[in-house]
């Protein structure tokens, strides 16, 4: 089982945050297939938000067919996330390489975010 | 279930020549959490009090799920309410509040009642004058959610709460919310308080309703524009700016627009709830004190 929690200050909508921890809880195996997510009361009652944006959550992760809604039991995970898993490994091992010559060439650790976020940001727009 | 929760009509109260509120027209459907918002003495209590019957309009209609506000016991079993600060009987333990709320309540549900007490941790024999704020608050809201109501009306429910007796307040409230399928309107003076448990918002100052809706849609018309100085009256076709502020070089607006802004010329952003009902608090201020606009 997971808990949710949010950031409100994050400025992300709170029912896409909770699609997100439940998406990184998916890929970390944090969540596995058949593990049940919280009742939507369960959720409210720990994160006091309005129930209407967990359904909105888990509607949208049903869409997606990351879980599955069994009406009076529960919703339950559909599937993992790992399937990339395979190639996730040699890409951290490049992103690190990539991480030292950036150190190694001065920048300290805001302008490589920077960068990072400003050339993921153009290279999406591109593939988009 | 009523189709609209809510429906007021050139809704005015007026006492002697004081406008509390003028003119509201709300179209309130069913299963939100409504944020009501505006600085204090904007004329909130006056609508919550309009929509629960403790007063009677100066003129124009409101109808709560389908009826006239406190006509007869079956309106008034449907709407529970909580008013400004909580009011309990120091006096009275707490389980002579729900002696008295059972008394009086022919829908009461004892069972509901009786958990949410050991839910708190509350003691029935303690007497409500030695309870926490947060506690008394918690009490007053359990009286109004055993009467099971389809509509649950509180007046600044947490103003006078710290932050964890908020939250608590908070979880209670959306866990009742979430299991009865109740519909809530909330007052407060913070939209930080509203912000993660409302789906709709209306705003409220100087006696007006100044914007009204779901929240997911008003976020989803209202902007941020920036740019090169320029006149409100050259934004985009279909915006229109509820602030503006501009200085030598450069002009930025808030502005509602039912289609998505592309101008290239301008940075579009996306609002927080907060930016969203400032924008309107301060317009209305703009337009009364004009005086004011550059002090904010």
């Amino acid at each position: 089982m997971i808990e949710f929690h949010l950031d409100g200050r994050s400025g992300v909508a709170p029912y896409m945050q909770l699609i997100q921890q439940v998406r990184q809880a998916l890929r970390l195996g944090l969540l596995r297939e058949g593990d049940r997510l919280p009742t939507i009361k369960d959720v409210v009652a720990k994160v006091a938000i309005n129930p209407n944006t967990v359904l909105k959550a888990y509607r949208e992760l049903e869409y997606e067919g990351l879980v599955t809604a069994r009406p009076g039991v529960g919703t339950f995970v559909a599937r993992t996330l790992n399937e990339e898993a395979g190639a996730v490994e040699p890409l951290r091992v490049e992103l690190r390489a990539w991480l030292r010559r950036a150190q190694a060439a001065g920048l300290d650790p805001e302008s490589i975010e920077a960068l990072f976020a400003t050339t993921f940001r153009i290279q999406l727009q591109e593939s988009a | 279930m009523t189709e609209v929760v809510l429906q007021a009509d050139g809704l005015t109260k007026r006492y002697g020549r004081r406008v509390a509120l003028a003119d509201c027209t709300l179209d309130i459907p069913p299963g939100r959490v409504v944020g009501l918002v505006g600085p204090n003495g904007a004329g909130k209590t006056t609508l919550l009090q309009l929509a629960v019957g403790m007063l009677t309009p100066t003129a124009g209609r409101i109808t709560v799920l389908g009826g006239r506000p406190g006509d007869g016991p079956a309106q008034l079993a449907k709407v529970g309410f909580v008013a400004q600060d909580a009011p309990t009987y120091a006096n009275l333990s707490v389980k002579d509040h729900l002696r008295f709320g059972a008394r009086t309540n022919p829908s009461w549900d004892q069972a509901l009642a009786d958990a949410r007490i050991a839910e708190l941790g509350l003691d029935p024999s303690q007497k409500a004058g030695r309870l926490s704020g947060g506690q008394r608050a918690q009490l007053a809201l359990t009286m109004a959610v055993a009467k099971r109501p389809e509509l649950l009306i509180l007046d600044e429910p947490v103003a006078s709460l710290d932050p964890i007796a908020r939250r608590e307040f908070m979880r209670g409230l959306m866990a009742h919310t979430a299991e009865h399928r109740s519909s809530v309107i909330l007052s407060s003076h913070l939209v930080s308080d509203l912000e993660r448990v409302c789906d709709y918002v209306i705003v409220l100052t100087d006696s007006r309703v100044r914007v009204a809706g779901d929240i997911d849609e008003l976020m989803g018309s209202h902007y941020r524009l920036t740019g090169a100085r320029r006149d409100a009256a050259d934004l985009p076709a279909g915006a229109e700016a509820i602030e503006h502020s501009h200085t030598e070089r450069q002009s930025t607006f808030i502005v509602r627009s039912l289609v998505p802004v592309e101008d290239p010329s301008l940075t579009v952003e996306q609002l927080t709830l907060e930016d969203l009902v400032l924008a309107y608090l301060s317009r209305s201020v703009a337009a009364h004190r004009p005086e004011l606009e550059t002090a904010r």
